[in-house]
């Protein structure tokens, strides 16, 4: 398969016009900016909400005039009001973990290099990838809506005419529910409080149709990756980073449907009076179900239905939003140690028994929610072994810099920082694996703490490496190193900063999710940290000020890149034009001839031999070099 | 560059690690029977997570501080390496043996919590929550718990876990807003919910437990130090979930044998003078 090249298939002439050229374009590499661009416009958003968050835990009461004026409901007198917080935890949640770490790792840098790095003119389906992104763009507004419609009286007014259960305006920044949006909280409407009208099904129909565009994004990754790869470009002699974002397609591919369905179903208990997630008997905010025309009778439902078919996607999703990273971490270090990656297969069997794994351990999110005592053995060893591969995974990366000689770029620095991150993110999943030990771990701030790190932070600092690595590809021009450098240091010791001492608040038992912890006296003592924790983040945060001006400076202004080739890297993506032409090799697609990593080969005249170097003499090493079909 | 990536690694952990040993934060003093197993359990993976964090940063710094490129010869080339098999099968076959390992000895105080009813003889309480406030419902002198049903429930008429008066059993129970237990002596809870999931979480009792809507679920421990203790709401109930407080008693088993006899007025009021009489801990 890997010989066929579809000629004629994919080809399209390059568009000419603006529109069809940058908005409505099918060309994979504008597809793959306009995902980065779309999670630099959400992370902006999520991360202007943890900070509102952070500024309300550890200096609460204080007034703050700028919120008095953009949320005069939803924080009277510029004071936060707690339902006013609890959206801001669901939206920071909701938009950081969809619109972020779903779309700038898979959408954006997989849609750019992996057709590139197998050698392809485009993706299998370009339209269909374009569809995907626009799928996605409107999901994005419409959370965005779910914002206004809650924290304007006059919109959410506006909104109540499609119905009652589309009342808001309740000031806040859209619903009360988690990223998790656990039923029947999430199914029975306003009559559940603030932020359960407009706002709730805003958040909703936003996911499922998120759900939709990265089910069309997954099979065009799947497809693309089997079918389109170029001549020698065997399986085995792909770059890691191809084999995490088809990892990552298949678990996409797989999950995403069970959250749409789940989706869907809610939303039916929320405006079509079904009970998918209800049970009977429920008597809410003083009114009993059935026994009055604002809440309707339920009958039937199962809430812990709703957090099987949630976490049978969400367990998944965290391997959605780190593979990707992984792979790009991989790519990067090999390429500035200047050495083969360290154990290639055992690399790839790792993606994969993660990406497998994955699907059997969504019930360690459940050991407390009532569900068989038994299951939560079973789940608690499945989830223990899951440790195992992303163990695997961080010895081969210890290997690969092992007797290498390492080029600190900031593209390495940040892909040095995911390996540190990582490790220290993941390795607590063996406390909250443990069902018994979840038992007083369980919605603590360990568990932020925890997943923060690995799936939140680590995943993020796999995509500034990724950035800063493929930037000069992307827009012929480098971003500046010396900012770069200045936003790793900080972000770097920022984010120990901010998540290490949570893991103590965790274990003195502070319950996540609260506004405020005025009324616990066991938490008194832990203040300290609360105000450490928020400095550091403010800190952090201004530090991504820098970055965002890094970006966007460098493409216009940005030193311009001379040779095609500027990291003396091996893969495809380095043997085209930059940036590379619409058709991606300018109608000669390349023939490969040796893996990804061949970096130090003895007797080579450079210390990097390029996968289409042909007359390259590289040693059949430990059997890495894939062999052609 | 890299000495300085390595040194940074290395004070972070270093740091990291102090934190977790200082002694200053830590769980508060446990009261249950299960607990200091529990405790035990922690104590040994945390110690595991902790060597294998300090192990794999202090490496990653050491690889960076060694294998920088200096520069110093243009000919000077890195390692040619793809791996080695017998590594791969060794590293992979201890994290295993260890990983698999923790949790396999965990499931013992799982097993113990939560694959046996409680014994008999147990002190039984029905826990009904609500959007922001907990009603504890006891059985009385007769030790039989009057019928409820949700079309009985009237906040109203502060009949908040829908009571059926027509019943004869329930006329001595009592529905208080603290839950009062007695020491040394198992205790069942059967947990519900009349609205949305809430969770119960008292930290010195080191369980959660959600109460879902439409079930009951029954939990069962042994408190084993006299005194008054916080209980909180741990899963997110909506907007006014983080005051969702109230008070565990642990009593000596003869104050709780005369509160069982008292009817509910003079059993609330006798309750809230013991709230009001013990202390909570002391936290450092």
């Amino acid at each position: 398969m890997s010989d066929v090249s579809h000629e004629g298939v994919h080809r399209h002439p390059a568009p000419t016009g603006f529109i069809r050229k940058y908005i409505f374009s099918v060309d994979h590499k504008v597809i793959g900016i306009q995902y980065i661009m779309l999670a630099l416009a959400a992370v902006a958003v999520g991360m202007t909400m943890s900070l509102l968050m952070r500024l309300n835990l550890s200096w609460p009461g204080t007034h703050w005039p700028i919120l008095e004026t953009l949320f005069p409901t939803g924080a009277p007198g510029g004071i936060m009001t707690p339902e006013f917080y609890l959206s801001l935890v669901t939206m920071h949640g909701t938009i950081m973990v969809f619109f972020v770490l779903t779309t700038a790792p898979q959408g954006g840098f997989g849609n750019y290099f992996l057709p590139i790095q197998i050698g392809a003119e485009d993706m299998a389906f370009p339209t269909l990838n374009m569809l995907s992104f626009w799928v996605t763009f409107v999901g994005f507004i419409v959370i965005l809506l779910a914002i206004f419609v809650e924290g304007n009286q006059r919109l959410g007014e506006m909104f109540s005419a499609l119905g009652p259960s589309f009342a808001g305006g309740s000031g806040t920044v859209g619903p009360i529910g988690g990223w998790t949006g656990y039923a029947p909280l999430s199914a029975l409407g306003k009559i559940a409080g603030p932020g359960q009208g407009a706002g709730m099904n805003l958040w909703v129909i936003s996911i499922a149709i998120f759900c939709v565009g990265s089910l069309l994004g997954a099979l065009n990754f799947i497809t693309t990756l089997l079918n389109m790869r170029t001549k020698g470009m065997s399986l085995m002699r792909m770059p890691l980073t191809c084999w995490a974002w088809f990892t990552t397609a298949v678990l996409a591919l797989l999950s995403f449907p069970v959250l749409l369905g789940g989706g869907i179903l809610l939303l039916l208990d929320r405006i079509a009076g079904t009970s998918f997630f209800i049970p009977s008997g429920l008597y809410v905010s003083g009114v009993l179900s059935g026994s009055n025309p604002n809440f309707p009778l339920h009958t039937g439902g199962s809430p812990i239905l709703w957090q099987h078919l949630f976490w049978f996607f969400g367990h998944p999703e965290v391997y959605i939003a780190i593979l990707p990273g992984m792979g790009a971490t991989s790519h990067i270090l090999a390429t500035f140690a200047r050495k083969p990656v360290f154990g290639y297969r055992a690399m790839v069997f790792a993606i994969f028994a993660i990406g497998l794994l994955g699907f059997f351990v969504w019930g360690h999110h459940m050991f407390i929610s009532g569900m068989s005592p038994y299951s939560a053995i079973a789940f608690s060893v499945l989830t223990l072994s899951i440790g195992v591969p992303s163990a695997v995974k961080t010895f081969n990366w210890l290997g690969t810099l092992w007797g290498a000689r390492i080029r600190f770029t900031t593209a390495m620095l940040f892909a040095i920082g995911f390996v540190s991150l990582f490790v220290a993110g993941g390795i607590t999943g063996l406390i909250l694996g443990q069902s018994s030990l979840d038992l007083p771990m369980h919605d603590t701030y360990i568990v932020p703490a925890h997943f923060h790190l690995v799936m939140g932070v680590a995943s993020i600092f796999g995509m500034f490496a990724a950035l800063y690595f493929w930037f000069p590809k992307m827009f012929g021009r480098f971003m500046n190193e010396t900012i770069g450098k200045l936003h790793f240091w900080i972000t770097f010791i920022g984010v120990y900063a901010i998540f290490v001492p949570m893991h103590i608040m965790g274990i003195v038992g502070m319950p996540r999710r609260y506004a405020s912890f005025a009324e616990y006296r066991f938490l008194d003592t832990l203040h300290p940290l609360v105000v450490l924790v928020s400095v550091a983040a403010v800190v952090t945060i201004f530090a991504q000020v820098i970055f965002y001006f890094n970006v966007f400076w460098s493409i216009f202004k940005g030193k311009k890149v001379t040779n095609d080739n500027p990291w003396e890297a091996t893969t495809l993506e380095w043997t085209t034009a930059t940036p590379p032409p619409h058709d991606n090799f300018a109608g000669v697609l390349p023939t490969v001839y040796h893996g990804p990593y061949e970096f130090a080969v003895p007797g080579a005249p450079n210390d990097y031999v390029m996968q289409t170097d042909v007359g390259a003499e590289v040693p059949s090493g430990n059997g890495h070099n894939g062999h052609k079909h | 560059m890299g000495r300085v990536l390595a040194v940074i690694i290395w004070i972070i952990t270093l740091l990291s690690v102090l934190l977790f040993v200082s002694g200053k934060w830590w769980f508060p003093a446990p009261i249950s029977e299960h607990a200091p197993a529990l405790d035990r359990q922690f104590l040994i993976t945390i110690v595991v997570v902790g060597i294998a964090f300090t192990a794999a940063q202090v490496g990653l710094g050491w690889m960076v501080w060694k294998y920088r490129d200096t520069g110093s010869s243009t000919g000077d080339r890195a390692i040619y390496s793809h791996g080695s098999n017998r590594l791969e099968v060794v590293w992979t076959v201890i994290t295993a043996i260890i990983f698999i390992g923790l949790g396999v000895m965990g499931q013992s105080v799982w097993a113990s919590l939560r694959l046996h009813d409680a014994p008999p003889g147990s002190y039984t309480v029905e826990v009904v929550a609500q959007q922001f406030q907990w009603n504890f419902h006891y059985a009385g002198k007769d030790g039989k718990f009057g019928r409820t049903d949700p079309k009985f429930i009237d906040d109203g008429t502060l009949n908040f876990v829908g009571l059926d008066s027509s019943d004869p059993s329930a006329a001595d129970d009592s529905v208080t807003a603290s839950l009062a237990i007695p020491v040394n002596r198992p205790v069942e809870l059967r947990l519900r919910s009349k609205d949305v999931i809430h969770n119960f979480w008292v930290p010195q009792l080191r369980f959660k437990q959600d109460l879902v809507p439409g079930m009951e679920i029954k939990v069962h421990f042994t408190a084993n130090k006299v005194g008054k203790y916080e209980l909180a709401c741990a899963e997110l109930c909506g907007q006014l979930h983080f005051k969702m407080r109230s008070y565990m008693l642990v009593l000596p088993e003869e104050e709780i044998q005369a509160l069982q006899a008292l009817p509910q007025e003079q059993f609330q009021a006798r309750l809230q003078e013991l709230v009001n009489k013990y202390p909570l801990p002391t936290y450092q």
